[in-house]
């Protein structure tokens, strides 16, 4: 990668790169919103409830 | 790059979590105490008058949360911190799939477009699930939960699929399959609502849908220009200081 490659940030990854990248920020994002939105555990659940109301997510 | 990303998400993510707490605290969580207040505390609360086959109805759809010897914050501090926990975990959450996006379809995220990012993630996430399933607030009937977080997750996906689809194509055929994929999760029945009575007033769960769709516009659109913001800070700093590996 040279110089002129550099303002051009995140696009400047090659498409393995970006892949590899994005899929692990995929995978981390889901779990971080399963975790606060979705999960059915009652501690998650009830430790999360206002945020799952106040984001409009499904709650009881 | 790994770090660019998942820091430039990092910081959208304190912003955006902590904007939204600050509403919340003002304008949302008010509205659910008041509704809790409606609720009673526990499911005995005004059965005495209704039908049996009310009382049993209502055990049975909301039996999922309500047991007396759950864990739960104590309200107070305890409560608003768990709240506040939760917002920027959810906030990380989203700022690490709509920079997973980013990534995955080279659209980058950037502070003159990050504008366009917030308010797709609010079309995607907020307003298309919650013209399916309105935002209610507790001691409301609601159908069966797993039923409704597929069709909201269902919504959500089609209708941000959509965007990625415009942003990526703009010939014809692409608008038409972007219409498709927005109008589609509207047109499958949201799960059924019991018919049942509520306690809370319609006033305040009208009041409370309106401030959900606020906050999640504020939310959003704080995520997307934070996200944008750090993204280009971070891709004009020299390539050795951003990702020493990389140079």
């Amino acid at each position: 990668m040279n110089t002129t490659a550099v303002t051009s940030g995140l696009s400047s990854l090659s498409l393995s790169q970006r892949f590899i990248a994005g899929v692990l920020a995929l995978m981390l994002g889901m779990t971080l919103l399963v975790g606060t939105g979705f999960a059915g555990d009652y501690r998650l659940h009830n430790g999360a409830h206002d945020t799952r109301h106040a984001m409009g997510f499904p709650c009881h | 790059m790994f770090r660019n990303l998942f820091f430039a998400a990092l910081v959208a993510a304190l912003c955006a979590g902590l904007a939204t707490s600050i509403f919340q605290a003002w304008r949302v969580t008010p509205l659910i105490f008041a509704a809790e207040a409606f609720e009673g505390d526990g499911n005995a609360h005004s059965h005495a008058q209704d039908t049996p086959e009310h009382s049993h109805d209502e055990a049975a759809t909301t039996a999922d949360s309500h047991d007396e010897d759950e864990w739960m914050p104590q309200d107070g501090l305890e409560r608003t911190a768990y709240t506040v926990l939760a917002n920027l975990l959810m906030a990380a959450g989203y700022a690490l799939i709509i920079g997973a996006v980013s990534v995955l379809f080279n659209l980058p995220i950037t502070f003159a477009n990050g504008l366009l990012w917030g308010l797709g993630g609010f079309a995607a996430f907020s307003l298309a699930p919650a013209l399916g399933l309105p935002p209610g607030l507790p001691g409301m009937p609601v159908a069966e939960t797993l039923a409704r977080q597929i069709w909201w997750a269902g919504a959500a996906l089609s209708t941000g699929a959509a965007f990625v689809l415009v942003a990526k194509q703009r010939a014809a055929w692409a608008l038409a399959a972007a219409i498709a994929l927005v109008i589609i999760p509207q047109l499958v029945a949201t799960p059924v609502v019991p018919d049942e009575a509520s306690g809370v007033p319609a006033g305040l769960a009208a009041a409370f849908t309106a401030a959900v769709l606020y906050n999640g516009a504020l939310f959003w659109v704080i995520l997307g220009l934070a996200f944008g913001r750090m993204a280009d800070y971070l891709a004009s700093r020299p390539v050795t200081l951003a990702n020493g590996a990389k140079a």
